[in-house]
């Protein structure tokens, strides 16, 4: 070791932080000497004077860490022979980011790199403590396949039990290129598809493996007796989603998500049963552990009785969900939130893509200011409804005041927007297009309802063709109305009877007689933290998977494949490819949660509650939620510019600022405190709002889910700018979301040829 | 024991003494129903119940078993279920989602229950006591007699009919219930609910026909 | 419109609790029941009174978090739907509306209207699962047929949302319609039936340990169930706990 000196700086609170500092003699630029350096801190720190034995022997063992980290870092350093430029100044994290996708052909890639990954034997799992947070799909799945496989598994989830996560609310379907039906579909048709769907902003290897592992989770979920919909010859059935021409989508009525994630718990709870799982229900991670530049450990505030638990492992999987509360209103859960990788992200895991937001086309419009949520109406339904609005304005403004009933106006009088500007896929066209096309209706002024924010989605003709179907099987009148009308109605509510049932309860209104209205909203985020091919974060040791991570579906999702990434993530890659990383960790021992991380990362959690709680503001958490939302969706929302991203950014600041002056947080820390949760929560979205909007700012290209008025075509479609643009973004926090550091992933693509997409 | 140590062990125990006791009502009404016909006749049958070994040293102490059984575990499972729920509603709808019956079987019971007290003291302990405590000489006309004379009173026939209103209303969700409870809930549903509603008018009301047949005489 | 709230209050599981009355007014009937309690909420917090807490999450109807007994029913009055899908709509103006947690020695108050609903996890925890590894090296799906008719029962079985309002609504406080519906999904499809004497006798004895009352066949709880689950499967849990004993 001669260019990495070790060096000790002593810290106001007793303790002295390590720094290695790496020294690579001179260089002159602008006629000045500089020297050429690189310093590192390690994120574990001394006793300056040791008060007992134990103080020293940790001062000893993290010496001994130190060089040993030291030389480590002098080996790498000269054999990437990084050229240091000035008085270079860096941190730990600032490496190049490594995807550590695998060798060979696309194909072969995760075979391949199965059977060449470390594995941790079944005597040595036993030995290994696996903390999972979120129990959705790609949580319940993870955790029951690691705890099958032998680790020591604890699961965490906010809600009162696991089966509430909000996978749960899914409704259409789960992809998987099994062909069953025989319409050409394979591994590559599905891979090709979501890739093309994602407009080009995925990684193809990932995608191509969670091709290859969706024939398996079907297999998986039916042994598991998760009833999918079948037919009269007892197999299994297919439906056609957006941006696709085959029926791959694997179906439970309206009820997928909530099927399959059963089928997912009730793995689980085989395994709680079996005590190789410890469920955490109603705990909220607060902040992870970070010991030896490791994950180690979590930090959870129970919402029963506000108790700040420590808890240690060997390895963290964040399986929390996406960010998309961040705009107040959306089809996310009341409690969905971004707070676990959010903290991951504050202590050094990269967040990639935060602006790849998908805004779902069918969701049942604002009724008013009171709207706490909004809710979905599946896809599926664009399967048979059409959508539409009025030709003409007169007929748009009857409407509005009543005068005029939808089912009155003459087909000739109506506008099916999407089947005139793309014959080719109609209204399957993939929820960004069909979003913008609503929003590009609406905001020319044919809007439906009273808000003027609505379109329609019609099923009379589907009524009608079932109808003639059934009547012609049944060997009745084809041409009696009355009878076609009523067996097309049947047919149509045994496919999503309970969708229209949901709808008439909330809007009070008969979807099988009036056309339905609805309104794009936000629903998923494809942006989320960065992890490698292994579905690790930059934070050794600490994954993220299903929607918390960023990799698979590029700018936009294709419909019905999120529940496909989430199972794929729990059940088939992580468990494997966390082998990888804990193999070096079989003689490590439990985690000791009485260490110096520990405690300052359970201060820093007590501090921060303690704050909301003694501030004894003015204004309800609620307030500034509603208006964070009210920023993100006017600014960030379906569509963005430059003017509007800076103002958001300036406003979001200034809110964050006003929030922690004036928020108040009524009761006390140890007691059930929802208001408490919720602050916390917020805090975490007003500062993922700016950086997201920051993301959107940074690339001027339009794609997928992300569309900038800077770069459209003349007929106002989006224009992406792949010359500048094929690269993921991945943040690197720097103290505050506007510091944000961007670190790029190129984005390369060898089996598939970048093309304009297009669904004309 | 499993069975009987479980909730639904205990519940199944419930719907088949039940399902004996409504097996021993058909057989008490279709008997009584002969006294409206025939007295010989009502008076044979009577005779031979009251004299085969097999019925009295038998049937009866099962009946007895029976009877004492549905009645003991009726109250043991409304001790557990009151236990189930130890704070109680202030505002409970029960009306809004089951029958005023099915939620009230441990009344119709306990009225039922009060009456067989009655029931006993008017024809089983006159019965045992003149067959085996006194003694007396066999007489094969005596039952008819002893009916008719125990409905010449108003106040009696009127507890009768009250009882009779209750038993049906207890058979009304008791009978279909018990099938429930053995697991039969199938398409014919529909017509075994037919059949047991019936039955829980048909047979009261004839009791109460009889009993006011007789005092009308 | 404007309403009267007679709510349970109880600030934690070992202190009494006791009804208190709360005004609102300005109710939207387009609101749904859970926003008009968010109101009153924000209403509570300007005036210094401590927000009543109330589970809920999806807000969509099918997490099954939100568990309110509402005018002595739960769910509230509509049928076929939760509390979060239960709109002002279905109230009238000067309505006084009595709002309690689901109660039942199984599901111990945590605050207000929360209560813990563990027990059911830990009656699924005893049995509700096929025991297959999650490996995914399985057979293919399509390699056992099942009867439309039974997928389409077990689906039916299987759409319960575990909100407990079978509990709470049952004058026994009984659980049978949430286990026999779990027990019903797995007896119906072929993969389920290998473990299903284990299944039912492990699912019954857990739910008899966390204290529910017996069924008496009411069929409050097929009424108030927001998903419509069928007495249908209490009889089949019967049958299969039967068979189960008998066979020991």
């Amino acid at each position: 070791m001669k260019k990495v000196k070790i060096r000790y700086r002593k810290n106001a609170n007793g303790t002295s932080s390590i720094r290695l500092n790496f020294f690579d003699g001179y260089e002159t630029i602008d006629g000045k000497r500089k020297a050429k350096r690189l310093i590192k801190t390690l994120p574990f720190h001394l006793f300056t004077s040791p008060k007992s034995k134990k103080e020293e022997k940790i001062n000893i063992t993290y010496k001994k860490e130190a060089e040993k980290i030291a030389l480590q870092w002098e080996k790498t350093l000269l054999k990437e022979k990084i050229s240091l430029k000035g008085n270079n100044v860096t941190k730990l994290k600032d490496f190049q980011l490594n995807s550590k996708i695998p060798e060979g052909n696309l194909e072969q890639k995760w075979s391949n790199h199965k059977g060449k990954i470390n594995l941790v034997s079944p005597a040595n799992k036993r030995l290994i403590d696996v903390i999972v947070v979120g129990t959705g799909l790609a949580g319940a799945s993870a955790s029951a396949t690691l705890a099958e496989l032998g680790y020591n598994v604890k699961t965490f989830c906010f809600q009162d039990s696991p089966r509430r996560a909000h996978s749960i609310a899914a409704q259409g379907g789960i992809n998987a290129a099994k062909n069953y039906q025989g319409d050409g579909d394979s591994t590559y048709r599905l891979f090709y598809d979501t890739i093309k769907g994602g407009d080009y902003r995925s990684r193809e290897a990932n995608v191509h493996r969670l091709a290859e592992v969706s024939t398996n989770i079907i297999d998986q979920c039916v042994a598991q007796g998760v009833p999918f919909a079948r037919d009269y010859g007892g197999l299994l059935d297919n439906r056609s989603f957006g941006g696709v021409l085959v029926s791959r989508t694997f179906y439970a009525k309206g009820q997928t998500g909530q099927q399959l994630l059963l089928g997912a718990y009730s793995a689980m709870n085989r395994q709680i049963g079996r005590g190789k799982i410890k469920m955490f229900n109603r705990h909220e991670m607060m902040d992870i552990v970070i010991i030896d530049g490791k994950a180690r450990g979590i930090i959870t505030r129970n919402l029963v009785n506000g108790e700040i638990e420590r808890h240690g492992a060997h390895a963290v999987v964040i399986a929390s969900g996406g960010y998309g509360n961040v705009f107040f209103l959306s089809t996310n859960a009341m409690g969905s939130n971004a707070s676990a990788s959010w903290k991951i992200h504050k202590k050094g895991a990269y967040f990639a893509n935060p602006c790849f937001t998908q805004i779902h086309p069918t969701c049942i419009p604002v009724s008013g200011d009171h709207q706490s949520k909004l809710t979905l109406m599946s896809e599926s339904l664009r399967n048979d409804g059409r959508i539409w609005v009025p030709k003409n304005l007169g007929d748009v403004k009857a409407i509005r005041e009543g005068s005029l009933k939808p089912t009155e106006i003459k087909e000739e009088n109506r506008d099916y927007y999407l089947e005139r500007r793309y014959p080719a896929f109609g209204n399957l066209v993939p929820r960004d297009v069909a979003s913008r096309a609503a929003k590009e209706r609406c905001d020319a002024g044919f809007g439906v309802n009273k808000t003027g924010e609505a379109v329609y989605l019609d099923f009379a003709s589907a009524i009608i063709r079932y109808g003639k179907e059934q009547a012609h099987v049944k060997g009745l009148d084809e041409n009696n109305i009355q009878t076609v009308k009523k067996l097309g109605k049947q047919v149509v509510k045994s496919k999503y009877g309970n969708l229209f049932q949901m709808y008439e309860k909330i809007v009070d209104q008969n979807p099988y007689e009036t056309p339905m209205m609805i309104y794009p909203a936000v629903h998923y985020t494809m942006g989320g933290v960065w992890v490698d091919y292994n579905l690790m974060t930059t934070i050794p040791g600490c994954y993220a998977i299903g929607e918390a991570n960023f990799s698979d579906h590029g700018a936009n999702r294709l419909g019905a494949s999120a529940l496909m990434q989430g199972l794929a993530d729990g059940y088939f890659v992580l468990p494997y490819t966390i082998g990888d990383y804990l193999s070096d960790d079989i003689r490590t021992g439990p985690i000791d949660i009485k260490l110096p991380e520990f405690e300052k990362a359970e201060a820093a959690v007590k501090a921060q509650v303690e704050g909301f709680i003694s501030n004894h503001g003015k204004k309800p958490v609620d307030y500034y939620h509603r208006k964070l939302g009210k920023i993100m969706w006017d600014k960030c929302g379906m569509s963005r510019n430059e003017k509007g991203l800076i103002e958001a950014i300036k406003e979001i600041k200034e809110l964050r600022e006003d929030f922690y002056k004036n928020v108040n947080v009524p009761g006390k820390a140890n007691e059930f405190n929802e208001q408490l949760a919720k602050a916390g929560r917020v805090a975490d979205f007003l500062e993922l709002g700016e950086l997201f909007a920051k993301d959107a700012l940074e690339r001027t290209e339009s794609c997928g889910g992300h569309f900038r008025e800077e770069s459209q075509t003349p007929e106002g479609e989006a224009l992406r700018d792949d010359k500048n643009f094929t690269f993921v973004s991945a943040w690197e926090f720097k103290g505050a979301p506007s510091k944000a550091k961007l670190h790029k992933e190129e984005l390369k693509y060898e089996e598939i040829e970048v093309k304009t997409r297009s669904y004309k | 024991m499993t069975l009987v140590a479980s909730s639904i062990g205990r519940k199944v125990a419930m719907a088949l003494s039940g399902i004996f006791l409504v097996l021993f009502l058909t057989q008490h009404f279709s008997i009584n129903l002969l006294s409206v016909f025939s007295k010989s006749m009502f008076n044979q049958v009577s005779h031979f119940m009251g004299n085969n070994p097999v019925v009295q040293f038998i049937l009866q102490p099962i009946l007895i078993f029976g009877v004492l059984f549905h009645f003991v575990m009726g109250f043991v499972l409304e001790i557990k279920n009151s236990k189930s729920r130890k704070v109680k509603y202030f505002t409970y709808k029960g009306r809004a989602n089951a029958s005023w019956m099915s939620r009230n079987m441990i009344f119709s019971g306990i009225v039922i229950l009060s009456f067989l007290g009655l029931h006993f003291y008017d024809f089983w302990v006159p019965e045992m006591n003149y067959k085996y405590v006194e003694v007396l000489p066999l007489d094969q006309n005596r039952y008819f007699d002893e009916l008719v004379h125990k409905f010449v009173s108003p106040t009696r026939v009127i507890i009768y009919v009250i009882s009779f209103i209750f038993l049906s209303l207890h058979l009304f969700h008791g009978f279909a219930s018990s099938f429930q409870t053995v697991g039969v809930n199938n398409k014919y549903s529909v017509y075994i609910k037919k059949i047991t509603t019936t039955f829980s008018i048909v047979v009261p009301f004839g009791f109460i026909f009889i009993a006011i047949f007789h005092h009308l005489r | 419109m404007n309403l009267t709230l007679k709510v349970w209050r109880q600030a934690n599981s070992e202190s009494k609790g006791k009804m208190e009355t709360y005004q609102i007014a300005d109710v939207s009937p387009d609101m749904s029941f859970l926003e008009m309690m968010d109101v009153l909420n924000e209403q509570l917090m300007t005036q210094g009174i401590d927000p009543i807490a109330f589970d809920h999450d999806c807000r969509e109807g099918i997490c099954g978090m939100c568990s309110m007994f509402i005018n002595g029913e739960a769910h509230g009055p509509d049928r076929l739907v939760t509390t979060c899908q239960l709109h002002m709509r279905k109230f009238k103006d000067g309505d006084t509306i009595t709002i309690e947690p689901f109660r039942a020695r199984a599901f111990p108050v945590i605050k207000d209207l929360a209560v813990d609903r563990s027990s059911f996890d830990r009656i699924q925890q005893a049995g509700g699962f096929i025991s297959i590894n999650t490996s995914g090296n399985t057979q293919d799906a399509n390699a056992i047929p099942i009867d439309k008719h039974d997928a389409d029962k077990a689906f039916d079985a299987a759409t319960c949302i575990g909100c407990g309002a079978c509990v709470a609504t049952c004058k026994n406080a009984s659980a049978m319609l949430f286990v026999s519906a779990k027990v019903s999904q797995y007896s119906l499809l072929p993969q389920g039936k290998v473990e299903a004497t284990d299944r039912v006798m492990n699912m019954v004895k857990q739910m008899d340990e966390e204290g529910f009352g017996n069924c008496t066949n009411t069929g409050a709880c097929e009424v108030e169930c927001p998903k419509g689950i069928s007495l249908e499967n209490i009889a089949r849990m019967n049958r299969e706990y039967l068979y189960a004993s008998v066979k020991g």
